[in-house]
């Protein structure tokens, strides 16, 4: 959502390519690991494009200050965070109006998930820094998050995904950059549902759009989401099929167990 | 618990059980904005103002221009900049200090819906190419809270805007109380907001219906039908069908809104 510049560029050129090679409903290369902070209850890491983003989740735990504490349900904490050098311009660490209305609504996003009612008088902690960026930070910050929630082992109706769809020189565009947002007409728009029901958990805009081009924008959303949920799947999937196979070692007993490992090694097992 | 927190708890209850039949608790339908009332230039110092009461939710609106320097990659253009404040006279729930997420929310969404339809031609506030430029300030000031804070803070954004006029400029000072003309308005952007409360969807909710709520969906849209602001707050998940029909509505519904805007 940055300032829009007045250049001719060519969004989309004859052969339905962007500027950066990709069809108008291809995603960038995205790549996510699970269980990536020793400290952390959960954790996630992810590249998006340009994007890198760490998350990390804490909790359930005791909700404090205390008067923040619910007695029927868990309260969600998520702080979106920017480093400072993950801009072009050095950004003050303090966070801004930008990260404070983006925290709220990626918080919110997840509440829909977590069975929160399990888990009275308690805070979920979420913590994702963004190390670097090119468009669409919030959203990568969200996939990740829920990445991190599962990996904490916090019971979950689904793993919310997310997916940027927008405009640029005309054309609806999937997963747009920062060039493209920065496109005279550029329209802006984060999206994450939970794939299985496709509630839509987080919808932002901003732009001029028509009603016929939300309509196509989030048919595109629809399909990219599910991609998105692939790949977060798939992240979790990894971290077990490690696991596993390093259990088998421990039992062939050709290495020592160490600590943490072991311990999350036989959780699997129940799982 | 409080006493009132447990008399909410109630209400909200009775908020669910009346949806369920189809119902709202103040009779309204689904589709239906409470009473609106727009009072403009209230306040003589500003350089435009107005009051709105939407069923009881009381916003004042002030503008101010002041000089600026433009944004580094913006030489030829001003700017706007839009501030919400939720005073502890408006609900027991806000006070004093910081701006609050639900403050700052609301400050942007309102902002994103003025700034993205070019409702102010950003590059006629311009005064010097990379020198000097007019920041328009569009303060909202909260005084009561009856429910849908959202939607009477853009009617009040609005309604200060066709009101402001632009400050007399002498020797590049401001000359205070005297003006040159009214604001050119190119689009008139309005929020309209809606509440999902179970399987129900209803517009402008109350401050009731806002208690029981479990999803938010706002939608800025223009009299010459453009979308140019979405946001979904709270932990409440929609539909892409309820989405679809909330624009709908909001583009039917918000003419009605900038009728009675534009009358008063």
């Amino acid at each position: 959502m940055g300032k829009k510049k007045e250049e001719k560029i060519d969004y989309v050129d004859k052969k339905g390519k962007r500027t950066d090679g990709r069809g108008i409903d291809e995603l960038r290369p995205i790549k996510i690991e699970a269980g990536v902070l020793p400290r952390a209850d959960g954790s996630a890491y992810l590249e998006w494009g340009q994007n890198k983003v760490l998350a990390a989740v804490y909790g359930p735990k005791e909700a404090l200050p205390k008067h923040i504490a619910d007695p029927y349900r868990a309260v969600v904490k998520y702080f979106y965070r920017m480093a400072s050098f993950s801009v072009p311009e050095r950004k003050n660490p303090k966070p801004g109006r930008r990260e404070i209305e983006i925290s709220k609504v990626s918080g919110e996003a997840l509440e829909r998930a977590i069975f929160l009612e399990k888990f009275p008088n308690t805070s979920i902690d979420i913590h994702v820094e963004i190390l670097d960026s090119n468009a669409g930070t919030r959203i990568a910050a969200l996939t990740a998050a829920a990445v991190a929630l599962a990996d904490a082992g916090i019971p979950m109706r689904d793993i919310v995904c997310g997916i940027t769809v927008g405009k640029a020189g005309g054309h609806i565009l999937l997963d747009l950059t920062k060039e493209e947002e920065d496109a005279p007409d550029a329209v802006d728009i984060p999206i994450a549902v939970l794939p299985n029901s496709e509630e839509i958990v987080l919808l932002q805009m901003d732009g001029l759009l028509t009603k016929d081009e939300w309509k196509k924008a989030a048919e595109m959303a629809r399909k990219g989401a599910k991609n998105v949920s692939e790949l977060q799947k798939a992240a979790l999937m990894k971290k077990y099929d490690e696991m596993e196979k390093q259990q088998a070692l421990i039992k062939e007993k050709t290495i020592e167990p160490v600590g943490i490992k072991q311990e999350t090694a036989a959780e699997t097992e129940v799982i | 618990m409080s006493n009132t927190e447990i008399i909410w708890e109630l209400t909200s209850e009775r908020v669910g059980n009346f949806l369920k039949e189809g119902k709202r608790l103040d009779k309204r339908a689904f589709d239906e904005y409470r009473k609106l009332e727009v009072r403009h230039g209230v306040s003589q110092n500003a350089d435009g103002s107005a009051h709105v009461n939407l069923g009881g939710t009381e916003v004042v609106c002030g503008i101010k221009s002041e000089l600026g320097t433009p944004y580094p990659d913006s030489q030829d253009q001003g700017s706007i900049s839009v501030g919400m404040e939720l005073l502890p006279i408006a609900s027991p729930s806000f006070e004093s200090g910081p701006p609050s997420s639900e403050s700052i929310e609301i400050a942007r969404v309102v902002d994103r819906g003025i700034r993205e339809s070019g409702s102010l031609d950003f590059k006629k506030l311009c005064i010097k190419e990379g020198e000097k430029v007019w920041v328009v300030f569009i303060d909202l000031y909260a005084l009561n809270d009856n429910g849908n804070l959202m939607d009477a803070s853009s009617i009040a954004a609005l309604a200060a805007l066709l009101d402001a006029r632009t400050p007399k400029l002498e020797d590049d000072k401001i000359v205070r109380g005297e003006y040159d003309g009214k604001f050119k308005l190119e689009r008139k952007p309005l929020l309209s907001t809606f509440a999902k409360i179970g399987n129900s969807v209803v517009i402008d909710p109350s401050l009731a219906e806002e208690k029981a709520l479990q999803g938010r969906f706002s939608v800025a849209t223009t009299e010459d039908n453009y979308l140019t602001a979405f946001q979904k707050g709270y932990g409440g998940g929609f539909s892409f069908a309820e989405i679809d029909n909330c624009i709908e509505t909001a583009l039917k519904k918000s003419k009605e809104i900038r009728k009675i805007v534009m009358k008063e």
